[in-house]
């Protein structure tokens, strides 16, 4: 450890430790624009310079690269450092007059112009980026070029680099947001989209996947992190104090044994695009429901403005109900949630601009508490309620209105019209749908699927909640269409359904089991191989297979299969059945 | 003529988990179905024993449903592909005794399948219409008394 005075105070660190890694232990303010805790120190920018008192005079040194010595006597707010820093911020102004880190500074240090002759540029030249690229990157796409006044960032030979990834590091770390990648890689730059925001933002290679994510911790996208991809990088590492991050992690399967399971797998949006006259993937402004939910959210990509692509408030706004819901040819269910999330869109949409707004709907189902109520609110706020189904969503025009705008073509039914509407962003409230790998899930669970593809519950009204399988709980929007209110009711009582039969600490086995008469088996050991659940063991001593009676579930295959009809089902005897035979058929001719 | 048409016994062996269940919701849409079928539930089309089949034809039905979970849907994972391998072997021992193999079905009905389950007793009746009466007396006894 090493020893030194800053302002006065004295502060231990680690052999090694730079003089602005001291300071800030102290928790002293020290101004920087080139240092970056992933990086080596630079030295670039000259802001951070401090005043070190020696035996014959004192001198100026930039904190960041000057090491911690023993007894050092550092100044941080001597007249001169503070000087000093000023002419360096005034040199900078005036070679970038319109870099807002570079005013911010220069106000803070009282600066409100500068004595120079600006010179418009928008790189402070702290070499962030070229560092990032050649230390972490392992890259080297973008160097300095140059001397003097002449100094610039650039790719070798001015040329779009072909070593250059695309990975955006330099993006990210520049201070001044003066790195555009298009000029810089010959690759095509390819944001990763966020997939909470539905793609309408972009995320890191390392983020959390949405604000209250549970755990809440970051995950790095093994796809794009170039720590993982090629052992570069491994900046998030030197970010994290906690030292928290392991690259050398792997997935895991983890086996648990538990007494009963929820099934709450949700549903999936419809997707769109499989209806094309609705232009969605082909119009910039017609939106899914979950995009609108992103961009009317005020965590979402828009800070909750409502705003098309090109950053235009929409003067109208259609909202088509029924996508893929209610229709023959794609899903014959009403999505049950569709009506008041709709409603609800519409009111945010009046509330947060002047658009006029147009609901296109089959029929309003409001059928929840108090949703009826919000209906005739939405109703009262001047939205226009169109009863009928959209046709057509266009952008070719018929009249000068419609020029530029995209126009909804629909039957007004209680008009018995058709309607043309020019409008500037579209919603497409979709239908809830089955999870595409519910069948898989379903074999996994034993659980049937009702039509429509939803998991079949035990009983629609007496077991809304058991599924065919003992022990297996459904809840959600698994089960069928579901709003918030009603899957957190099913939620609680499949976790009751469960808990209930975890408490009791033991299971009540159907009187339905197979068993195996000894003086019959000869031992041939069918009904081993016919049995799914491994219930039937073969006893070697005596000769005979004996069933399990815990592990048998009674499904009567081994009783079926037996040649000598020793085996034999409880409740489903041959005998029971052939007496039920006999019992349908009483007098019938034979 | 329509109602002196020869109306078939048909008994049906059905799967608890899938097809009964499917019958259940037949009936429960109210769908309109020939009432020739009498089901009898059984915990798994596996559980159907060949001679189910053979005492049901000898007691006097025209004609034997054997319905079960879909291949795959099996709520004991695989009882219904025993099924399906039986039943070749049922419908060739019977056609050996003179009975169509027509007479003997199987068929996958799920439980949201009520339609289909109609639709399949439609199609049967209308089958064992075509085929008419089994008279096993006559066919078997008679031809076991000869031999």
């Amino acid at each position: 450890m090493i020893s030194l005075t800053i302002d006065g105070q004295v502060v231990e660190v680690e052999d090694g430790s730079t003089v602005l890694q001291a300071a800030r232990k102290l928790e002293i303010q020290i101004p920087t624009l080139c240092t970056h805790k992933a990086l080596l120190p630079y030295g670039a920018c000259r802001v951070c310079l401090v005043e070190i008192e020696g035996s014959r005079g004192s001198w100026l040194e930039t904190s960041c690269t000057f090491p911690a010595q023993e007894g050092l006597v550092v100044n941080t707010t001597s007249d001169r450092v503070l000087r000093t820093r000023k002419i360096v911020l005034e040199l900078m102004l005036a070679r970038c007059p319109e870099v807002e880190v570079v005013k911010e500074l220069a106000a803070e240090m009282g600066l409100e112009d500068t004595r120079f002759p600006k010179k418009g540029e928008d790189c402070i030249l702290c070499g962030l980026c070229v560092r990032v690229c050649g230390e972490k990157m392992n890259a080297g796409a973008v160097h300095f070029v140059n001397r003097g006044t002449g100094k610039a960032v650039e790719p070798p030979y001015d040329r779009h680099s072909a070593v250059c990834m695309a990975c955006g590091a330099c993006e990210v770390v520049c201070p001044t947001g003066c790195v555009d990648l298009s000029k810089i890689t010959t690759h095509q730059p390819r944001p990763i989209p966020s997939e909470f925001d539905e793609g309408l933002s972009s995320r890191g290679s390392i983020y959390v996947p949405f604000a209250q994510a549970v755990p809440n911790t970051p995950v790095i996208d093994k796809d794009t992190c170039i720590r993982l991809l090629n052992g570069d990088c491994g900046a998030c590492q030197a970010f994290c104090e906690a030292d928290a991050i392991d690259y050398d992690q792997e997935d895991t399967i983890e086996e648990v044994d538990v007494g009963a399971v929820i099934v709450a797998t949700g549903f999936k949006l419809f997707d769109s695009k499989l209806i094309n006259r609705y232009g969605y993937g082909k119009f910039d402004n017609v939106l899914s429901a979950m995009e609108f939910e992103r961009i009317s959210h005020a965590s979402g990509p828009t800070l909750g403005k409502v705003i098309m692509k090109d950053g235009r408030s929409p003067q109208a706004v259609a909202i088509l109900h029924c996508i893929g819901s209610r229709d023959e040819n794609y899903h014959e269910h009403c999505s049950r949630v569709c009506c008041m999330y709709s409603l609800k869109f519409a009111h945010l949409v009046k509330e947060k601009t002047d658009a006029e707004v147009y609901n296109l709907y089959i029929d309003m189902r409001a059928f929840g508490k108090g949703y009826e109520e919000f209906y005739k609110r939405v109703l009262g706020e001047g939205v226009h309620f169109i009863r009928g189904k959209a046709a057509d969503v266009t952008d070719v025009s018929e009249t000068p209105e419609e020029k530029g705008k995209l126009i909804v073509v629909a039957e007004d039914t209680l008009l018995g019209v058709t309607r043309r509407l020019p409008v500037d962003m579209v919603i497409l409230s979709g239908a809830l749908t089955p999870s595409p790998d519910s069948a898989d899930v379903g074999r996994v669970f034993s659980l049937g699927c009702s039509q429509g593809g939803f998991f079949l519950e035990r009983h629609p009204k007496l077991a809304p909640v058991d599924s065919m399988s003992d022990g297996i709980f459904l809840a959600g929007a698994c089960q069928g269409p579901k709003d918030i209110p009603d899957s957190v009711a099913q939620g609680a009582a499949a976790a009751a359904g469960a808990l209930s039969l975890i408490d009791k600490g033991k299971v009540v086995i159907e009187p339905i089991t197979a068993e195996i008469i000894e003086d019959r088996c000869a031992g041939c050991q069918l009904c081993i191989a016919n049995c799914p659940y491994a219930a039937i063991e073969y006893d070697k001593e005596k000769n005979i297979s004996v069933v399990t009676e815990e592990l048998c579930k009674g499904c009567g295959t081994c009783v079926a299969g037996c040649p000598s009809g020793a085996a034999h089902q409880k409740n489903f005897e041959d005998e029971q059945i052939f007496s039920e035979i006999e019992g349908i058929l009483t007098g019938s001719e034979v | 003529m329509a109602d002196q048409q020869f109306e078939p016994k048909i008994v049906g062996f059905l799967c608890r988990w899938c097809s009964y269940t499917g019958a259940d919701l037949a009936g429960t849409s109210r769908m309109q179905y020939p009432p020739t079928l009498t089901g009898i539930r059984v915990m798994c089309s596996g559980r159907v024993d060949p001679t189910f089949v053979v005492k049901a034809l000898k007691e006097g039905a025209d004609g034997v449903l054997i319905a079960g979970c879909h291949p795959g849907d099996c709520h004991y994972s695989e009882g219904n592909y025993k099924a399906m391998r039986r039943h070749p072997m049922l419908a060739n021992l019977l056609e050996q005794f003179g009975i169509e193999r027509g007479r003997v079905r199987l068929e996958w009905i799920s439980a949201s399948e009520g339609e289909l389950f109609a639709e399949v007793v439609t199609d049967f009746t209308e089958q064992l219409q075509e085929l008419g009466p089994l008279n096993w007396n006559q066919r078997i006894e008679a031809d076991c008394e000869t031999v």
